[in-house]
Order: structure tokens, then C-alpha cells, then sequence
């Protein structure tokens, strides 16, 4: 593959997101680009409302894939991710069977729970699989997506083997609450997603929000830079952006101090903006 | 053993007959307290002590000796006083001076300290093995404080170290597994257990939540004043990410850093060294506030979540005591637990008065002095304590 050819790609990439209201910078494009090109699995993170989840939404809709969205947490399990059981139907069809009707084959499909990694496997067609903050879930689980994002294959003790009908494009998300375990890490492209810089930021608030205007989206995005450095605890994100545009359309641009709530979530963290004048001037 | 270790064990003279001597006075203590104890025990606690990991750990050659010489659990309370007596007997001296300078560490190890030959007797006994102190050394070490340890007891103090490191706080997961005294019903379970009786599930199979180790924040100050503390605290911190799951370990001065990956690893003396590498431009004037202010931005994700987070300072700060009040607070309202370490604690006339400690204390769930192996091992009786 050509230089010129992959960079054509990496256009493509960018311009198919964009068709979806995803401004990527270039580093983005060429990441995802590499991860459908190579078959990996993409491993993203960054601080939170930075677009992670987005990503993977915008590339699904581009590209007319099925979203499978896998959202981790604490004590997530095979049971809860890939696939359970229906034990209350099997039960009823148990005692129906003592009454005269022929004894079900239990563990069959007709009682098989398919969970969204199951689901993400066995749809025919494109699959965007998205595994949502995978550091919330626990090693154990972390040591069975190895397993399944090494082969695409998974096995259902009392079913069989079941391989993908296709290489999903596989994303994971990871807010970074614990460091991920290296292995996981060695089989995903990695990416950090950083904060957008002004002009794109801006850019996406007027994607995002049409109808608002350019004095508004660019008040907010420099009230957003000032925040971002202003060493809070929680920090706004492209999200937080956002919503501040939204408030001021609904109330005007002069409302910034106001609506600082849409922006700012921790008490201290306002309390500071406000003491030392950090939206002073904008 | 293979046949080339013993061989060789057979060949060094006086070891192993001098410890076949001593372990057949045990045997006899036991023999007397009508524990039956054989050439085949004798030979398995000569075996057992052999490959030890530590020899001077008392601890684990008592446990050693006692799960080869005893085979039921009748015998143990014969075992614990033919070992008392054992002891007692050595050290109102046996015959110290018919101890070869050449033992083997585990019987040395094993021998009070009155039983080993002087440095006048043998000289180069102390230049050649500073290795392995005795356990009543160990028991000396317990109480001392760290700031007074030399070489010598920094090595023998390691393991007693590395045993508190391993423990620490506990959380109830939200996984599921199958449990005897579960709370809820495992329906996946009873299904299977019911194919016994015909489909009908007679028997409930049960599941809960296990336990797993909370998250575990260690932050230590390494400025001037420390100095003395220092070596010994990250050589807990260096134990204590290495022995468990889920710990962050964070150094500061006047900057914080992050050494949780510096600190990991098996060897202790090439992890501390890391870690040194890493502090090295971090050294200079104490600002916890500052400090604590840049665990809870950089680093708050790591830190919330139910962790428990422990400070390991002596509170003098040159920084500005409000904002570690406030920076404080907030800690505390993100964490499960916030423990302070603070080695002037240790004098029981110490009151938190400095105006660092002033601010800071209305927000610690507790102070401990942190300064010695037993006061390691009290903060860990602590976070053993700390709700699941």
C-alpha cells in the first residue's frame, strides 16, 4: 500500500465521521483506520467526555454496521456479557413435559440467552463491537475478553464452539480508574484521546448544535480552555462543552457565569472558578 | 534433596550432625509428650528446614518443624511446649561452645542468638554471612525504630516486612460464585443438581460474593525530615505492591510521583533503586497540600472507588496548611478510609500540634506511628478491620 493511498484512507476515515457529526483529528482517523486495516482491537482512553464512546457510535453509523455496545461493570460476568440461560423456562418446559409433552432438549438454543458479546459473534453482517469502560469490570473478566478478542471464538460449555461470522471492528473504552492488565493492552492498537483544540472544539459545537451561533460556540469553547487550566478536580469535557452552548442558546451569551453548573459538577471547583475570576474577560 | 545436595550436606562436617543433634532434642520433648516421631520425621524436619525461603524466620521453621514432626491435630499443644521447653533448654546454653562455626543457616538461624559463636571465637563469621539474623533478633527488631536500623537489621527485617505488606483491607465483590451460605439462590446450579432427582430441584444451590482486596493508596513523603525513614517505608510500600493487587504507591517532596511500576518486581533492592532513579529530581521541601492537591486532580480516577488511602509523613509542612485542609477533605470524601502514618506518633507524649498535623487531623479516620515492624503490623490489624 502506497503512502499517498493510506493517506487517501485516512480521509476516508475522517470524512466518513464527519458525515456522522464526528469531527476526528487526523490521529484518530489513522488509529481507526489501522485497527479495521490490521483487525485489531482498538483500546481508547482519555479523560472522560473526550468522545470515546462516541467514536465507535459514529463509525457504526458511517458505515452501516450494528452497534453491539457491552457496558462493563463491577462484577460483570461471562453470564451477564456473553450468554445465560433461561432457568425459569426450562423449569416450565421440565414440568410440562411430566404432563404429557415430550421432553425438551434443555440446553439448546430455544433456552439460550444471547448476551451481547454472543450477539456481536453471530450477527451476519458488519459489527461494531463496543466494550464500554472496560477497567470497571474485574482481572477475571479481562482474562476472558483475552480470550475471546484473541480468536473471535468463545465455547459454550454445553453448546459447542462458536466462532464470528466476521471480524467485528472491536473497540474498548477505558476511563483509566485501575491500569489495565498488559496482556489486554499488548493485543489492542492504543490510542489517548485527547481534549480537542480550540478550533475543532468549536467546530464540533456548531456540528453538534445547529442553530447556534459563532459569538456563542466561541465564548464557551475559551471559557472551556480556561477551565481546563485552571487545576480543578474535575476537569469539563467536549460533552460539558456542549451542554454550556446548549444552556447559553436557551439563555444568552452574556449568561456564562450562570450556567457555570453545566460545566463544573464539583462544589469546590466552582467555588474556586468563581474566588479567583477565572472567566474573567471572556 | 537431590543426591548432589546431599552429598554435598553430607560432606560440609559437623553441619548436618549438629543439626540432627538439635532436632533430636526435639524429638525427644516430643517423644516424652507421647508424640510418636521417627527416623522418617527426623529426617523430613531436617529436609523441611533445608529449603526454607527465610532462615531467619522463626515463624516459619516453627511451622516447618511442626507440619513434619506432627502428623494430627492432638499433637500440636505437645508440639508448642517441646518447642517452648526446646528454646528455653538452648538458651540457658546447651553447650554454645561445641557449635561449629560452619552450621547451616537454617540451625543458626534456629539456635538463640547466646548459641552462636562470638565474633572473638569467629571472626570471620560476621564478614562473610551478614545474611540471616536469628529470630529473637527479629523479636528485638519488632519494637525498634526504623530510624535506628543498620545494615544488618534492614536485611533481617525485610521478611517480617514483606509478612505485614501481604495483608491488608478487603471488599465484597459484585461477582457472583457459587457459596454454601450464599444469599442468593444460583439457579444455574440447582438446575444441574436437580437432573439427581429426576428434574425436580430438591436441593437449592446457593451463591454470594466473594471478598477481594480493596484498593490500596500508599503515599509517601520523602523529604529531608523523613530521611531516616525513608529506606524502610518504601522497602513496605515496595513489598506491599508487589505482594498484593490493586495498591498505587505515590512519593513526594515537594512533587508528586507516581512509582507504582518503579516499585513492582521481585527483587526489592532493584525496585528501590527505580523508585530512587525516578524521586530523584523530587527531593526538597515538604508540600503535602500541594502534593495531596495533585493525587486528587492527576490522579483522583485511581483513587475513588472505595480505596483505602494510608500518608506516610512526619507532617512537617512548609506549605500552606489551609489548602492541606482542604485538599485533605476532599481525600477523605473520595476514599474509604484515610490513615496517616506519622512516626513521631510513636512518642506517646506526641500531640498532631504542628500546623500541618493541625489541618489534616480532623479529616484521618486514624494516626498511626508507623515507625517499627509492630506498628506496621497494627496498621494492618487496622486495614484488616475496615469494612468489607
Amino acid at each position: 500500500m502506497s503512502a499517498a493511498n493510506s493517506g487517501d484512507k485516512v480521509h476516508a476515515v475522517a470524512a466518513a465521521l464527519a458525515g456522522e457529526g464526528y469531527l476526528a483529528g487526523r490521529e484518530v482517523a489513522t488509529i481507526l483506520h489501522l485497527a479495521i486495516a490490521l483487525e485489531q482491537p482498538l483500546l481508547l482512553e482519555g479523560e472522560a467526555g473526550v468522545g470515546k464512546t462516541e467514536l465507535a457510535r459514529a463509525w457504526a453509523s458511517a458505515t452501516d454496521a450494528r452497534l453491539v455496545r457491552l457496558q462493563c461493570h463491577e462484577g460483570i460476568d461471562v453470564h451477564q456479557a456473553l450468554y445465560d440461560w433461561d432457568h425459569a423456562r426450562q423449569l416450565l418446559s421440565l414440568r410440562a413435559s411430566e404432563r404429557g409433552a415430550s421432553a425438551p432438549e434443555l440446553y439448546s438454543r430455544e433456552f439460550l440467552v444471547r448476551r451481547p458479546l454472543l450477539e456481536a459473534l453471530e450477527h451476519d453482517g458488519p459489527v461494531v463491537l463496543l466494550i464500554d469502560e472496560v477497567d470497571r469490570a474485574d482481572d477475571a473478566f479481562e482474562a476472558f475478553l483475552l480470550e475471546l478478542l484473541a480468536d473471535f471464538q468463545v465455547t459454550i460449555p454445553e453448546l459447542g464452539t462458536i466462532a464470528a461470522v466476521g471480524r467485528p471492528l472491536v473497540v474498548l473504552t477505558s476511563n483509566r480508574t485501575r491500569e489495565l492488565h498488559d496482556a489486554l493492552k499488548r493485543r489492542c492498537l492504543y490510542h489517548w484521546i485527547d481534549y480537542p483544540d480550540p478550533d475543532r472544539e468549536r467546530e464540533i459545537v456548531l456540528t453538534r448544535l445547529p442553530g447556534v451561533s459563532d459569538e456563542i460556540a466561541t465564548r464557551v469553547v475559551a471559557a472551556v480552555g480556561r477551565l481546563r487550566e485552571a487545576g480543578l478536580y474535575k476537569v469539563p469535557g467536549v460533552g460539558e462543552t456542549v451542554t454550556w452552548a446548549r444552556a447559553l442558546r436557551a439563555l444568552g451569551p452574556q449568561s456564562l457565569q450562570e450556567t457555570l453548573g453545566a460545566a463544573l459538577k464539583v462544589r469546590e471547583d466552582i467555588e474556586r472558578v468563581r474566588e479567583q475570576g477565572v472567566l474573567e474577560g471572556v | 534433596m537431590s543426591e548432589d545436595e546431599e552429598s554435598a550436606a553430607r560432606s560440609r562436617p559437623g553441619t548436618g550432625a549438629a543439626l540432627t543433634e538439635r532436632l533430636g532434642a526435639l524429638c525427644e520433648l516430643l517423644r516424652a509428650r507421647g508424640v510418636r516421631v521417627g527416623t522418617g520425621e527426623l529426617l523430613a524436619a531436617h529436609r523441611a528446614l533445608q529449603v526454607l525461603p527465610d532462615p531467619g524466620d522463626a515463624t516459619l521453621a516453627r511451622l516447618a518443624l511442626r507440619s513434619t514432626l506432627c502428623s494430627s491435630r492432638e499433637h500440636l499443644e505437645a508440639f508448642d511446649d517441646a518447642w517452648l521447653q526446646w528454646q528455653h533448654g538452648a538458651e540457658v546454653g546447651l553447650d554454645g561452645a561445641t557449635v561449629p562455626p560452619e552450621l547451616d543457616e537454617a540451625i543458626r538461624s534456629l539456635l538463640p542468638r547466646t548459641l552462636v559463636p562470638s565474633a572473638a571465637s569467629a571472626p570471620d563469621l560476621e564478614e562473610s554471612e551478614p545474611v540471616a539474623a536469628a529470630w529473637s533478633d527479629a523479636e528485638i527488631l519488632l519494637d525498634r525504630d526504623f530510624a535506628s536500623y543498620d545494615e544488618r537489621d534492614r536485611a533481617a527485617a525485610l521478611a517480617l516486612l514483606r509478612r505485614s505488606a501481604t495483608r491488608g483491607p478487603q471488599r465484597r465483590t459484585r461477582r457472583v460464585v457459587p457459596s454454601r451460605r450464599g444469599r442468593r439462590i444460583d439457579l444455574r446450579a440447582t438446575m444441574r443438581a436437580s437432573w439427581r432427582t429426576g428434574g425436580e430441584p430438591f436441593e437449592l444451590r446457593r451463591s454470594g460474593h466473594p471478598l477481594e482486596p480493596r484498593p490500596l493508596v500508599l503515599v509517601a513523603d520523602m523529604s529531608g525530615s523523613m530521611a531516616p525513614y525513608a529506606l524502610m517505608l518504601l522497602a513496605y510500600m515496595q513489598a506491599t505492591v508487589t505482594a498484593r493487587r490493586r495498591v498505587e504507591a505515590f512519593a513526594f517532596a515537594t512533587r508528586l510521583t507516581r512509582i507504582t511500576h518503579e516499585l513492582r518486581g521481585r527483587d526489592p533492592e532493584a525496585a528501590l533503586r527505580r523508585a530512587d532513579a525516578a524521586l530523584a529530581d523530587a527531593r526538597g521541601g515538604t508540600r503535602i497540600g500541594e502534593a495531596v492537591g495533585a493525587l486528587n486532580r492527576e490522579y483522583g480516577r485511581l483513587i475513588g472507588r472505595g480505596s483505602v488511602v494510608i500518608l506516610l509523613s512526619d507532617g512537617w509542612d512548609r506549605g500552606d496548611p489551609e489548602l492541606l485542609g482542604h485538599e485533605l477533605a476532599r481525600l477523605r470524601r473520595c476514599a474509604r478510609a484515610l490513615i496517616w502514618l506519622n512516626p513521631l506518633a510513636a512518642d506517646p507524649r506526641w500531640e498532631p500540634l504542628t500546623r500541618g498535623m493541625v489541618a489534616a487531623s480532623p479529616h484521618l479516620d486514624q494516626i498511626l506511628p508507623g515507625n517499627s515492624l509492630r506498628s506496621l503490623g497494627a496498621l494492618a490489624d487496622l486495614l484488616e478491620r475496615v469494612e468489607q
